[in-house]
């Protein structure tokens, strides 16, 4: 890609947009607005659509926000700053969608996922499942929807529930020991 | 304060001063052995350092302050070349060491594993020997490092308070008849030796922010340079150690934090630098009279590597559990850890309790894996509970630590390869610490148990190992190399057999026994 169009791409101001499916869910909690928006700087709007879709199917949580999914995508477009990276991506999109006869967006989700299967391995399909096992797990929307407390827990949870399981007999105190003092 | 700011200095030309390579618990503990005993210490360390307001609530994020990230390469056939080739260790490069992300399970190694040779037999594709030491020699030094680490459950000191991933473990070990209990853990139960007692914050791996785990970091190193006779300079990296004519050392070969090359003269040098940057510059080192390297007239330099049997053992049930909550490491079973060969191996292993936090267990459930089966698991991080299986592997010749020319760290410096195969014992007896810690959570209710296969290595173990004769080891009972006398080797590369138990309080007994020893031959004019 030309630097010219690079530019204007930044330029023109890419962005991922969504609304949260979920209005009850942990992340909703958490967000201000249903509706959410993500800049991209080097892929355009339907290359991050695309690889927000594949990563559905790569790490498919069906009740998981496509916001959380947006964080992969954030670190692609920036890893894609590369242009080795930003070749990758492009051309990925581009040969998925040529695979599908056109526009593999366009299909039903378990025809796309034959076509996600068929790239399994590959660079581009390695390039957004090594991102994503990082950037779709190491946020706050997705620890809310884990039920993972992250740096909350920084400072101990003494006195805010590291025993409070209650549904197995308790340890005799031999076993177990005090808590501190 | 700075930990260094008004420390003793000592001249890169005093020829007096023993030179220790690494902070952790080998060099550590040794670096302020010595200096209690009024001998000049240069500690040589070649990470920073940090304190514990520096650590993080937050993996990633502190995985990239404290781990050693300078190229490694792999090779072999155990799975972590295929998953994580560059990153064959989890170990730290910071003051401290690795004692920053240890657990603290401090356990003694059993009387027979000393003398595995003798016990197992010899075993087909395996190196095993008698260590040259007996467990009843290090006794009296295992106590001294329990008492001075503070290990619960030792010394009148209680046990911690069991958390929920300990509550799991605890109920299905009762309906098998196995002891569980919190453990041995070198993290304080109650306040003690000026050190909080443990918050349950559950962010062992990444620095105890409280202090109440054990670390060289705020208990040997500060001790040390408060007697005026020992200096730390942390980024430190050694590049090698040169010696004269009669093959003595004589001085070490460092970069500074400027990237500035040293040279620190030295009366006498220990490497404490972890199982695989021990060899390294052992043989990195070799020079026209050790062609093959330091103390290597054995061959065996970087041999034997072990890393232990390991593996994870995970399981979801239908209630929740949170096992993030709390220590990481603290619920034991050890009734699988002594030798019993009917059960298709020889040696034994530990269950412990373990927890990763979301972005980890993402990263270490199945490497390389996607899909549903994937998702699944991780849609029930909540309900889930885990433990770690690690058990004795067997010591190879071809288990090792060689250098990689084609590869170079910043300083120009080969860097070291890691060649790993798992023996056949290894094998039968993860597969039977997977059948029994899945057995164990099936008994307490899981709706589905998952293995997770090892994480990179923070058990390095053998690579120098003990030796009673010269030819089968780079080391003698105390840790002083059989070919170079001033030349000592301080860190779990001793060992000479794994063992099933976590190393670390064995490390820091040998260090304080090493201390000791290498204080009265420096008085007598030994070394």
């Amino acid at each position: 890609m030309s630097l010219s169009r690079r530019n204007f791409l930044r330029n023109s101001r890419n962005f991922l947009v969504g609304t949260l499916a979920f209005s009850n869910g942990a992340i909703a909690l958490l967000a201000p607005s249903r509706a959410w928006s993500m800049p991209l700087n080097h892929l355009t709007s339907a290359e991050g659509e695309t690889i927000l879709k594949v990563t559905r199917h790569i790490f498919p949580h069906d009740t998981l926000e496509d916001a959380v999914y947006a964080f992969v995508v954030k670190d692609l477009d920036k890893a894609a700053s590369d242009d080795a990276v930003h070749n990758l991506l492009t051309e990925g999109v581009k040969d998925l969608n040529q695979r599908a006869g056109g526009d593999w967006s366009s299909l039903s989700a378990s025809e796309q996922f034959r076509y996600v299967e068929e790239i399994a391995g590959a660079p581009f399909f390695e390039a957004i499942r090594s991102t994503a096992v990082v950037s779709l797990y190491n946020n706050e929307l997705a620890f809310a929807h884990f039920g993972y407390e992250g740096a909350a827990g920084d400072g101990g949870y003494l006195n805010a529930g590291f025993d409070d399981l209650d549904w197995l007999p308790a340890p005799s105190p031999a076993d177990s020991g005090v808590k501190p003092g | 304060m700075s930990l260094t700011e008004n420390q003793k200095t000592f001249s890169h030309d005093d020829d007096n001063v023993v030179v220790v390579i690494g902070s952790g618990a080998g060099g550590g503990t040794l670096a302020n052995g010595l200096a209690q005993q009024g001998i000049n210490t240069v500690v040589l360390e070649a990470g920073a350092l940090h304190t514990t307001a520096d650590f993080l609530a937050d993996e990633w994020a502190s995985f990239g302050q404290l781990a050693w990230l300078d190229p490694r390469t792999t090779s072999g056939s155990f799975r972590l070349a295929k998953d994580f080739a560059g990153l064959p260790a989890w170990i730290v490069k910071a003051v401290g060491g690795t004692t920053i992300h240890w657990a603290g399970a401090s356990l003694r190694l059993q009387p027979h594993e000393f003398k595995a040779l003798t016990n197992y037999g010899a075993v087909k594709g395996a190196n095993l020997l008698d260590w040259p030491i007996s467990y009843d020699e290090l006794t009296p030094y295992y106590a001294n490092a329990e008492d001075r680490m503070g290990v619960t459950r030792t010394n009148d000191i209680g046990g911690l308070p069991g958390n929920n991933n300990f509550k799991v473990m605890h109920a299905g070990a009762q309906k098998l008849d196995y002891n569980c209990n919190t453990g041995h853990m070198a993290i304080n139960s109650q306040p003690r030796d000026g050190r909080l007692a443990c918050q349950q914050r559950g962010f062992c791996f990444q620095g105890c922010r409280f202090g109440a785990k054990w670390s060289t970091l705020y208990t040997e190193l500060p001790e040390g340079i408060a007697t005026g006779h020992m200096e730390l300079r942390p980024e430190s990296h050694v590049a090698r150690i040169e010696h004269n004519e009669e093959g003595r050392i004589t001085a070490v070969i460092y970069f500074d934090k400027d990237g500035k090359e040293q040279r620190q003269k030295a009366r006498v040098v220990a490497v404490a630098g972890n199982s695989i940057e021990t060899p390294r510059l052992l043989l990195n080192s070799a020079s026209s009279t050790f062609p093959d390297g330091l103390a290597n007239s054995s061959g065996q330099v970087g041999r034997n590597y072990m890393r232990h049997m390991t593996g994870s053992v995970y399981a979801t049930f239908e209630e929740p559990v949170h096992m993030y909550r709390g220590t990481t490491m603290a619920g034991i079973i050890q009734d699988e850890a002594h030798h019993d060969p009917d059960r298709g191996f020889v040696g034994g292993y530990e269950l412990e309790t373990l927890s990763l936090g979301l972005p980890f267990m993402a990263a270490f459930l199945n490497p390389g894996a996607w899909g549903r089966e994937f998702t699944h698991a991780m849609d029930q991080y909540d309900h889930m509970a885990g433990m770690w299986l690690v058990g004795e592997d067997m010591p190879r010749e071809t288990n090792r630590i060689t250098l990689n020319t084609d590869a170079r760290d910043l300083f120009g410096m080969p860097v070291a390869n890691v060649h790993y195969d798992d023996h056949d014992n290894d094998i039968a007896m993860r597969e039977h610490a997977f059948e029994r810690g899945e057995a164990i959570y099936n008994a307490a209710g899981a709706v589905e148990t998952i293995r997770t296969p090892p994480y990179p290595s923070t058990h390095n173990l053998g690579t120098c190992r003990m030796s009673a004769s010269a030819q089968d080891g780079v080391c003698n009972g105390i840790g002083q190399t059989h070919d170079i006398p001033n030349l000592f080797i301080s860190d779990g590369s001793q060992f000479t057999t794994s063992a099933a138990e976590n190393p670390t309080l064995t490390i820091v007994a040998l260090a304080l026994r090493q201390a000791e020893k290498m204080g009265q031959m420096i008085k007598q004019g030994a070394v």
